[in-house]
């Protein structure tokens, strides 16, 4: 009790009387909106998720018909976020490291014109930036006029196609036990290597022979594999991968401009470690890989870590402008969703709490990792 | 010769030893040197070609169409539409005093010594006269904010949104940082709940669900719901900062201030603000910077701002497909004020350092 | 919270109260937002001007050189103001994309939609409208390259087609294709203009639209002969003004407004000849034009607004040709936006 009193603080009463007026204030907001909405006949709630969405998507990981719910095309859609907000954190950081490897060099030309790279990313909208790409890809020829390379790999305006590696007739029950094999190695690795029951090159090497083995595994219950090459048929180029001219463009787009921001970081946190430790760890005869490896790189990543994080997040969130582009991503979604059922309040209710999710979640995972660094880094002091 | 030649040449020579070594001191330096001139070549000759050599400087579209480089007549004959979008022609010098007003208020209170009450005072006054000026109450004839756009649009947003939500900042830096954990836990859920939601959405909801929330919300035009709700958003982030500058304040502080008699609001006031704010000024222009550039975001609610000024007079059916010409147009603009105000901050943030 | 609490444990509460109370007592205000009948046209008499969402489209919604909106929706909106103001100047058009104007009405951002909104089901009951007379027959199209030789809609399976987004061509589209049993991806496009030029630079094999805003697209591609307007129509589109729940005079104002341009292409009268018509003996022409003026006194109208709208801006007829007919640089025929009595859609109500 009197924990839960110091907690309060000074003057409970108000404060009590300010969470319950603002608790009121959201209630009226509240009662307005579905005052509004039964004005206009709107019956508020969530059953529309369920009925059927009637609308074509044009890329999805998971199948999708114009006949399934709205549950399913939102689920696409945050599919399509998640996708292209991995691959770009993915890419922006090691961009990111490459320009500040090349910033750092000490070579003036190079530096010099990294430097200029990232005036212009930062100083520009990333929406204006978005457009530009969005125009680049569409510059492309149509796809009968394709540039292609080997005849493998195409370029055009319907998106960048290359060979893709196909495997088919997986038995159900093989692929059920990958993903049990998977997720146990997955698991039980990350336990010993915690524990420092193996080493780094003992966890590469056990997932290497455990992939060899279940790719063999699969081959004998049946299941073929085959390189397949992009081609012209129909209308389209197919088979093969595909990106799509909007994915690409947003990917591109994310990368590039979060590379400059991620570039700053690393740079910074490399200056931040002082210089005479260099020297220090050189007298000591250890090579310069080592230096960065196991002196420079830990603390520097002390600095790193949070802020990259906070871009990592921010380009979650600005994933969203893919709206823009017309790349079917969540908010994409969410808008046709909203503009066919007449639901705007449940739509962007769905959208703020999957990205108020997302983002805590990657916040959870990167905290994570930078307790660690930051213990690690503590350890060896 | 004079000393001070003597001295230009000395300098001269310590330079090009500076970039012998720095471009050919070893040979992995020499080989990235060669490996960035040989991407520079790629890349300059080709734009230069593109952007000037051949380029369009006046004529039709179709003369343009016919060329091979960039098309600078389109910019030509659509600057005014990319500056002020659909602002009536006539009127065009009400964007353009706006425009003025707003940049000569930023060039006013970019010096320190405009750092007084009497500035703060213009802050209120120079914005409300633009949104008077452009919507045409005082001299008529009146223009719908639906037709403002441009220059004058992207300014007054981040300008009218910018410096509202430092004070909502405050306050709510102040609530977190305080010993009260209701106050302190509705201050945390409102900042992190805005800066885990993305702009867009956040624009949406001012489009979509404020008319519905608040009766009469819809006589509110849609630039002043999404100023409003941009003010709230952008007011978690300049909240964040101002904390990392309240918790630079020696503790020793307070307590001799309160050791003074002094209460919470004169120490906040006279003692903490005053060092924590000064802290965190050139961040806060950072901040200011990357809010400029977000407001090119507008163009998802259908605002013409700067950059959908833009990309629209690329869709003029008459002048079809410039993108290249017209996105390099309000790059430079953007890039322009951005790079000003982040040297603004670099030298600011100089000359802040110095002991007064 | 150590160092918190030694910050702050002297924290004033002045501005606590003071915000507690302000928030209170909004709160206690909170008398439900419900809206009253009339609401919407009492907001327009009082706002003195109309505000009307359109779309972008040259033929039915397109500011000129000037800045002077001209169109055959355009046409409607001012008709519209000659009814509550008797001034076709008291309207204010506002350029809406498909994809925002129904959440915009919705959010009351319009007092009505003339942007060519297909009136459907679900938009009445699901959304919140209504709608007014259908005001253009159209039915859904598809204009394709015609180097890619197709020659019907079922030809395109497999291809790539551009749909705009928040119209119900972006629906109909899916059903047609599920209804064959065909697949096709979509490029989902927000802009008009992009849409277009999505079909030029060969992004899409085909764009798929209103049949009338096709026929208006293909004369402002580069080539138009190198496209073709399928002849299949995939679905209904009758365009009608919308606007929403709760204000049943404004849409009979809508209503009437509508018709008064239908019933006066049928009685013969035009903007060139309605003074004529000032004189006649006929009971009808004198109630529909306000000669006879118990009628308007009824129910509450200017009596001679009939004769207003036809001498601001025409009959259905003349509106018609002015903007995308045969002295338009379109050159449509009527069709099914032809009076009954010539075969067509159009059909007034009794005026009586």
């Amino acid at each position: 009790m009197q924990r839960g009193l110091a907690w309060w603080g000074p003057s409970p009463a108000a404060q009590l009387g300010l969470i319950l007026a603002t608790i009121g204030l959201v209630w009226w907001f509240g009662r307005n909106t579905l005052d509004t909405m039964a004005d206009a006949g709107i019956n508020p709630g969530f059953a529309f998720l369920s009925r059927s969405a009637n609308f074509e998507i044009g890329e999805a990981i998971i199948p999708y018909s114009s006949a399934d719910t709205y549950g399913r095309a939102i689920l696409v859609g945050l599919l399509n976020t998640v996708r292209v907000a991995v691959l770009g954190c993915i890419l922006a950081t090691l961009l990111g490291v490459a320009l500040a490897v090349a910033r750092l060099s000490g070579n003036l030309l190079l530096g010099g014109l990294v430097r200029w790279y990232v005036e212009i990313i930062r100083n520009t909208p990333l929406l204006l930036q978005l457009f530009f790409w969005t125009a680049l890809t569409h510059a492309f020829p149509p796809p009968r006029q394709a540039l292609s390379l080997f005849s493998s790999v195409y370029l055009s305006n319907r998106g960048i196609f290359v060979p893709g590696l196909i495997v088919e007739s997986v038995p159900a029950g093989a692929s059920f036990a990958l993903v049990v094999v998977a997720l146990v190695a997955a698991v039980g690795l990350a336990v010993l290597r915690r524990t420092g029951k193996v080493t780094a090159a003992g966890v590469i090497a056990t997932a290497l022979t455990l992939l060899v083995a279940s790719g063999a595994g699969l081959l004998l219950v049946g299941a073929t594999v085959r390189l397949e090459l992009p081609t012209l048929s129909g209308f389209n180029i197919r088979g093969g991968y595909s990106l799509s001219p909007e994915f690409a463009a947003l990917l591109i787009g994310l990368t590039v401009k979060f590379s400059a921001a991620i570039s700053e970081i690393v740079r910074a946190g490399v200056e931040s470690v002082d210089r005479g430790q260099w020297e220090a760890a050189r007298a000591l005869g250890l090579r310069n890989g080592q230096i960065l490896r196991l002196i420079i790189l830990p603390q520097a990543l002390r600095v790193i870590t949070p802020l990259i994080t906070s871009s990592f997040l921010d380009l979650t969130k600005d994933s969203s402008l893919a709206v823009a582009i017309g790349y079917p991503d969540l908010v994409n979604i969410i808008n046709t969703t909203a503009n066919t059922t007449g639901q705007a309040l449940e739509a962007l209710a769905i959208l703020i709490g999957v990205y108020l999710a997302l983002n805590l979640s990657v916040s959870a995972v990167m905290n994570q990792y930078n307790r660690r660094v930051a213990l690690r880094g503590a350890g060896r002091r | 010769m004079s000393a001070r030649g003597r001295f230009f040449v000395r300098g001269l020579m310590a330079n090009q030893a500076r970039w012998r070594k720095g471009l050919f001191g070893t040979w992995l330096n020499s080989v990235v040197t060669i490996a960035t001139v040989v991407l520079l070549a790629a890349i300059v000759p080709p734009f230069v070609r593109w952007a000037v050599l051949d380029a369009t400087w006046v004529g039709t579209a179709a003369d343009c169409k016919a060329g091979t480089g960039a098309c600078w007549a389109f910019i030509g004959a659509k600057l005014n539409f990319i500056l002020y979008a659909f602002y009536p022609p006539p009127l065009h010098w009400r964007p353009v005093l706006v425009t003025l007003m707003l940049g000569g208020l930023l060039l006013l209170t970019a010096h320190p010594r405009a750092w007084r009450a009497a500035t703060l005072l213009l802050w209120v006054l120079v914005p409300i006269a633009s949104w008077l000026l452009l919507a045409g109450t005082v001299v008529g004839p009146t223009v719908p904010s639906n037709q403002w756009g441009g220059i004058p649009i992207t300014l007054l947003v981040a300008m009218v949104c910018f410096s509202l939500a430092i004070p909502i900042a405050i306050l709510l830096a102040l609530a977190r940082q305080s010993s009260m954990g209701g106050l302190r836990t509705l201050a945390i859920v409102f900042i992190e709940v805005m800066r885990g939601t993305p702009m867009v959405a956040i624009l949406y909801v001012a489009m979509l669900i404020l008319p519905m929330m608040i009766p009469g919300g819809q006589l509110i035009d849609k630039l002043g719901r999404a100023m409003i709700l941009i003010t709230l958003f952008w007011s978690a982030y300049v909240a964040e900062v101002v904390r990392a500058g309240l918790q630079a304040i020696p503790a020793g502080q307070y307590e001799a201030a309160r050791a003074l008699g002094l209460g919470y609001w004169r120490i906040m006031r006279f003692v903490v603000l005053p060092q924590a704010l000064r802290l965190v000024i050139p961040a806060l222009v950072n901040l200011a910077i990357g809010f400029l550039l977000a407001t090119s975001l507008l163009a998802t609610i259908g605002v013409f701002d700067l950059l959908n000024a833009a990309k629209t007079a690329a869709i003029d059916p008459n002048w079809l497909g410039f993108y290249d010409e017209a996105y390099l147009v309000a790059a430079s603009i953007y890039f322009a004020i951005c790079v000003i105000g982040s040297r603004y901050s670099l030298w600011l943030e100089q000359r802040l350092r110095q002991p007064r | 919270m150590t160092i918190k609490s030694r910050r702050h444990s002297a924290t004033s509460t002045t501005l606590l109260r003071v915000t507690t109370g302000a928030l209170l007592a909004l709160a206690l205000v909170a008398a439900p937002a419900a809206t009253q009948a009339g609401e919407d046209l009492d907001a327009i008499v009082a706002r003195g001007v109309i505000k009307v969402g359109v779309g972008s489209q040259p033929g039915f919604f397109a500011p000129d050189e000037n800045g002077v909106w001209k169109g055959f929706f355009i046409d409607f909106g001012r008709a519209l103001a000659v009814t509550v103001f008797n001034d076709p100047e008291k309207v204010e058009f506002t350029s809406s994309s498909p994809q925002q104007r129904l959440p915009a009405l919705q959010a009351g951002e319009f007092d009505i939609l003339l942007s060519g909104v297909t009136q459907t089901i679900s938009r009445s009951f699901q959304l919140g409208f209504h709608f007014g007379p259908t005001i253009f027959y159209d039915g859904q199209g598809l204009l394709v390259r015609k180097d890619i030789g197709v020659t019907s809609g079922a030809d395109l399976d497999g291809a790539t087609i551009g749909v705009q987004s928040g119209t119900t061509g972006e629906l109909n589209i899916a059903d047609f294709f599920r209804k064959n049993g065909k697949t096709f991806t979509p490029v989902t496009i927000e802009d008009t203009n992009e849409f277009l030029a999505a079909l030029e630079s060969g992004r899409v094999d085909a764009i798929t639209q209103d049949a009338s805003d096709l026929g208006i697209k293909q004369t402002q591609l580069a080539n138009p002969e190198d496209y073709i307007l399928l002849p299949e129509r995939l679905s209904k589109e009758p365009l009608a003004p919308a606007i929403r729940h709760g204000d049943d005079r404004w849409l009979e104002i809508v209503n009437w407004t509508v018709w008064a341009t239908i019933e006066a292409e049928e009685l013969g009268i035009t903007q060139a000849n309605v003074d004529d018509f000032l004189t006649s003996e006929d009971p009808l022409v004198q109630r529909f034009l306000g000669t006879d003026t118990a009628l308007g006194e009824a129910i509450g109208l200017d009596p001679k607004f009939a004769y207003n709208i036809i001498k601001a801006v025409g009959n259905y007829g003349e509106i018609f040709e002015r903007n995308v007919g045969k002295d338009s640089i379109f050159k449509w025929d009527r069709g099914f936006n032809s009076l009954w009595t010539d075969g067509g859609l159009l059909y007034a109500p009794a005026w009586r």
